[in-house]
């Protein structure tokens, strides 16, 4: 009974790896929440870096937790998940834009449309 | 104090639940007469043990794979009856006269045609197919997860089991095969109809998904020593797009009917018309599964012609990468086109655009395919079987609908047949010549593989010829009918339209395609009686290209003595020709176990199914609870696998080549 | 097995581990798409708040901070049972899927509390629109969390009967994937829902 679960990476698991990963995780992750709670960036650039502190902390996790980029070929792993990540992007974008849209020429009343032209001005 | 307990322990279900008028009883005889009948014929035979042990607990994808087929041939009885009585309804219910069917029934038959045909049908005829074939044309001995696969097709058994069950107990969905909100929704379809829908495809959508992972993993892992990508058959690259877009698609229709589900359970307000609900995203989300689907059932569809075609014309296959690089395109495209089923549902010009664009592009990947076959074929020796006539009323009768198709892809041309029976017309066209044929082209190519004996030549082809016509006579007036203004799922129209001679053609249609289908079912019978006489003594049947035709028929359990070494695409074909003879090592091999399990979790998921229906949530938490504990003892056990010694294969092989099943 | 045989068992169930971790990574790329469509439906639907309350009224960052450190830290300690299996000190694997437990179940417990809250002041999945996706969003990645947790007690049932074999090592690598890939989900959660929704985006 010689366990080989191991040696199917090409490297070995570090606990300097894990550290690497949770440490970073936290920073990410309090950043956001500061930024959200004592921060004053303006909404549409805090926007735009809480998504991307998000995708930080998704790729850190991912290549540290994970081990995505540890396969050997050929990578099977990496390859379904980036099929996975572009009918991630066009389901939601798509759907966003849609329906978007779709609300946008849906609007009824004249509550609705005030409604649409004050979210405008905040963003 | 006993009425509160009865009303919690059996929900809303009543005495009322059973059929209450002439047509709904017939329904229900006919379920419940079919399953008595087959219970009492395997009682008499004294074949339970025989099922359960050959049969039932089986991990074999050879068997499975007939399981999956058998339920969809009773399931393709069941929606052409619906047919019969659609056709029926159409071409009698004029001016005064309302047919055989009143609206709700008329509405629940359309329902459940469509639900069937797409969901038991043209997935099972496609799970049992890549059950039947993948691992043979890879030379390998089974899928990646055996024991996942017998799970897949029992979860697909109880999602039959309960859309059978609604014609017994309860009403089915009114709510056509897709079941929109509002109409979808408690308050305007408040009994049972919408979720025995939600939840025989939510439990079958589970079984396909696992199926898609298991087939996807298998073709990744389990090719022979020496198969690269670029050597496997086109049939197993047309499954390996298949399964992909399966892996990606399936669980937006999971999402979907959950929330669906929800809506009418717990008061959730997703799609329903007041509370912050949003119909219009049920629409979107559907459609985003549902487009992909189509192509799910189609690509394979396309990988058996293109092992049919190089076979029948005695060449190899016409640009076999241009065919590789066009699933890919297909793959990738068919998630970029979904909007174009609600054109008209009211988003602007330029998110139309955008979608119309894209749809009429990935009509080109097809043509390319369609091309491809054409080149095969040109200068070949063609031989005419069955196969090849399956094939032949495909690129008459594909091509129509698709034509169609880009004519329905321009949003401002949609906007008039939208909904009409022209694109009924168009999408059966790509469905039935496409999918259905396909599968008739696969069914009849692989028989002999099978079951060790050929079909009778001669029916088939009076098969073939009945449903041909029948299909052009069934659906050329529908192209009609949509222009000139008819509407789909209509249970009855003003005299003075002028419509009843065509719906009376579509109808005479219809009787040629039961013909076809009394064709095959003869055709079945008689090689069944005549198969002493018809064996294939050559595992070779059609003179094939491919890995599995180097075994013999039936395929032994095992599938080949040792694994196969691969050199060139088409090794079979060139170690034929090379008079290469191979002598015949036995090695031990690694051999699954029969379990119970597959079957006792999709027993278990039938309970949650009905439970959930009826409101009965101790029994869907007592199933859900079921499941677990079978996943838990399964996993518990040490050795799901026995070793089969190679001295026991050298006795199984030694025999079949005594009885000459051999090339 | 130990019967005599010709097979290469150690090969054939190393082989048999790599065909299973494919499979299983394969299920989180669908499972990953199943959480993008309700993300999807989270973003059309969240300003359906019908009249009720908006995240911005709703939800209490610092909770919700403890909770995600919670799930963080759980990802964390799974990692290191892992390292523990490696170099197969049962005991040790057996502490760390503990702690592993403990913290999950403390994220889940602070998650169901703040659901109760919620229901208790009238803001359930029947309030609107934006609250049913809320529930549904968070609540699935919660009953995930459930299954998580379920496994993990199972696995360490098999693991302190059965030592570190093959067949436990490979099941273990498959929790800590669906482990590690639920706290990757969470990500999102905190960022487009809470993060988002406490901004009124």
């Amino acid at each position: 009974m010689s366990p080989k679960v191991s040696e199917h990476n090409a490297h070995p698991l570090s606990l300097g790896k894990y550290i690497v990963g949770f440490l970073g995780s936290v920073v990410v992750t309090m950043a956001a929440y500061l930024l959200v709670t004592r921060g004053s960036l303006s909404k549409s650039v805090l926007v735009g870096t809480l998504a991307t502190l998000a995708l930080v902390q998704f790729i850190v996790q991912m290549v540290f937790f994970l081990h995505v980029g540890d396969e050997r070929r050929p990578r099977w792993k990496l390859m379904v998940m980036f099929l996975m990540l572009g009918v991630v992007l066009i389901l939601v974008l798509g759907s966003i834009w849609i329906m978007n849209d779709l609300n946008y020429r849906m609007m009824d009343s004249p509550q609705q449309v005030q409604k649409y032209l004050k979210s405008q001005d905040d963003l | 104090m006993l009425t509160q307990f009865a009303n919690a322990f059996l929900g809303r279900l009543s005495w009322h639940a059973l059929p209450q008028d002439a047509i709904t009883r017939g329904g229900a005889s006919a379920i419940v007469l079919g399953g008595l009948g087959i219970v009492a014929l395997i009682t008499l035979t004294h074949r339970w043990k025989w099922l359960w042990k050959e049969w039932l607990t089986s991990q074999d994808p050879k068997r499975i794979g007939v399981m999956y087929i058998v339920v969809s041939v009773v399931m393709l009885l069941r929606g052409l009856g619906d047919v019969a009585l659609m056709r029926a309804q159409q071409a009698t219910s004029v001016g005064n006269s309302h047919g055989i069917l009143d609206a709700s029934h008329f509405q629940q038959i359309f329902s459940a045609h469509g639900t069937i045909m797409i969901f038991f049908v043209a997935m099972g005829f496609l799970f049992g197919l890549i059950n039947l074939v993948l691992p043979l044309q890879l030379g390998a001995r089974d899928v990646a997860f055996p024991f996942l696969n017998s799970t897949s097709f029992w979860l697909f058994f109880a999602g039959m089991g309960l859309i059978n069950l609604s014609l017994v107990i309860g009403d089915f969905s009114a709510a056509g095969w897709l079941a929109y909100p509002p109409l979808s929704e408690l308050k305007f379809s408040p009994t049972t109809g919408v979720d025995y829908w939600i939840w025989s495809l939510e439990i079958s959508g589970v079984g396909s998904l696992l199926s898609g992972i298991n087939f996807l993993v298998t073709i990744l892992k389990m090719r022979a020593p020496g198969m690269t990508l670029r050597k496997m058959p086109m049939f197993a690259w047309s499954v390996m797009g298949s399964m992909t877009l399966v892996a990606f698609a399936f669980p937006i229709l999971t999402v979907t009917l959950t929330l669906l589900a929800l809506d009418r359970t717990i008061g959730t307000h997703f799609f329903t018309a007041g509370g912050g609900g949003n119909a219009m995203m049920y629409v979107n989300l559907i459609w985003a599964w549902g487009h992909p689907e189509v192509y799910i059932l189609i690509l394979p569809a396309f990988g058996i012609f293109s092992e049919v075609v190089p076979t029948f014309s005695r060449k190899p296959l016409f640009g076999y990468t241009s065919m590789v690089w066009a699933i890919w395109a297909i793959v990738l495209l068919s998630f970029t086109v979904w909007l174009h089923h609600f054109f008209t549902m009211g988003a602007g010009a330029d998110v139309n655009a955008f979608f119309g664009i894209m749809t009429a592009v990935i009509a080109v990947p097809t043509g390319v395919k369609i091309f491809n076959w054409l080149f095969t074929m040109y200068r070949g020796r063609i031989k005419f079987a069955t196969p090849m006539l399956w094939f032949m009323g495909f690129t008459v009768m594909f091509t129509i609908g698709g034509v169609a198709g880009v004519l329905l892809s321009v949003p401002a041309i949609d906007y008039q047949v939208h909904n009409s029976l022209f694109l009924v017309a168009h999408f059966h066209m790509m469905i039935i010549s496409g999918v259905l044929f396909g599968y008739f082209a696969g069914l009849t190519y692989w028989f002999p593989k099978i079951f060790g004996f050929r079909l009778h030549e001669g029916l088939g082809k009076i098969a073939f010829w009945c449903w041909a016509i029948g299909f052009m006579l069934a659906f050329t007036p529908l192209y009609i009918l949509g222009l000139m203004g008819a509407t789909r799922r209509l249970d009855h129209y003003d005299a003075s339209l002028g419509w009843q001679q065509l719906f009376i053609v579509a109808g005479i249609g219809v009787i040629f395609v039961l013909l076809g289908v009394a064709a095959q079912v003869l055709q079945l019978v008689i090689s069944i009686w005549q198969r002493d006489q018809r064996r294939d003594l050559t595992g070779d049947p059609w003179g094939g290209r491919t890995l599995e035709w180097s075994v013999p028929s039936p395929a032994p359990s095992y599938n080949f003595t040792t694994l196969p070494v691969v050199t060139a695409r088409d090794q079979f074909w060139a170690d034929k020709h090379a008079g290469k003879t191979v002598e015949p090592r036995y090695e031990d091999i690694l051999v699954p176990k029969n379990t119970g399990a597959g079957l006792w979790i999709g027993a278990f998921a039938f309970l949650v199914g009905f439970g959930m229906i009826w409101h009965m949530y101790w029994l869907a938490l007592l199933g859900l609870v079921g499941i677990m504990v079978t996943i838990i003892v399964r996993a518990s056990d040490d050795e799901p696998e026995y070793i089969l010694k190679a001295k026991e294969v050298e006795k199984m092989d030694n025999a079949l080549r005594r009885r000459k099943q051999y090339v | 097995m130990s019967e005599v045989t010709s097979l290469d068992m150690p090969r054939l169930e190393a082989e048999a581990t790599e065909k299973t971790v494919l499979g299983f990574w394969a299920y989180l790329m669908t499972d990953c798409v199943l959480f993008a469509s309700l993300f999807a439906v989270y973003a059309v639907l969240h300003g359906n708040t019908f009249g009720g309350p908006n995240g911005h009224e709703l939800f209490k960052l610092p909770y919700v901070l403890v909770e995600t450190m919670a799930l963080l830290t759980s990802s964390f300690t799974c990692g290191l049972a892992m390292i523990a299996a490696q170099k197969r000190d049962k005991s040790q694997v057996l502490f760390w899927l503990g702690v592993t437990f403990l913290l999950g179940l403390t994220f889940l417990g602070l998650e169901l509390s703040e659901f109760h809250h919620m229901v208790l002041d009238g803001n359930s999945w029947r309030r609107s629109g934006f609250l049913s996706s809320y529930f549904t969003l968070v609540g699935t990645h919660g009953l995930h969390i459930t299954f998580g947790l379920i496994w993990m007690a199972v696995t360490s049932v098999f693991i302190s009967k059965r030592g570190l074999t093959e067949g436990t090592l490979k099941r273990l690598t498959l929790l800590s994937l669906f482990w590690h890939f639920l706290d990757i989900v969470w990500i999102f959660i905190f960022t487009i829902v809470y993060l988002f929704g406490s901004l009124s985006i």
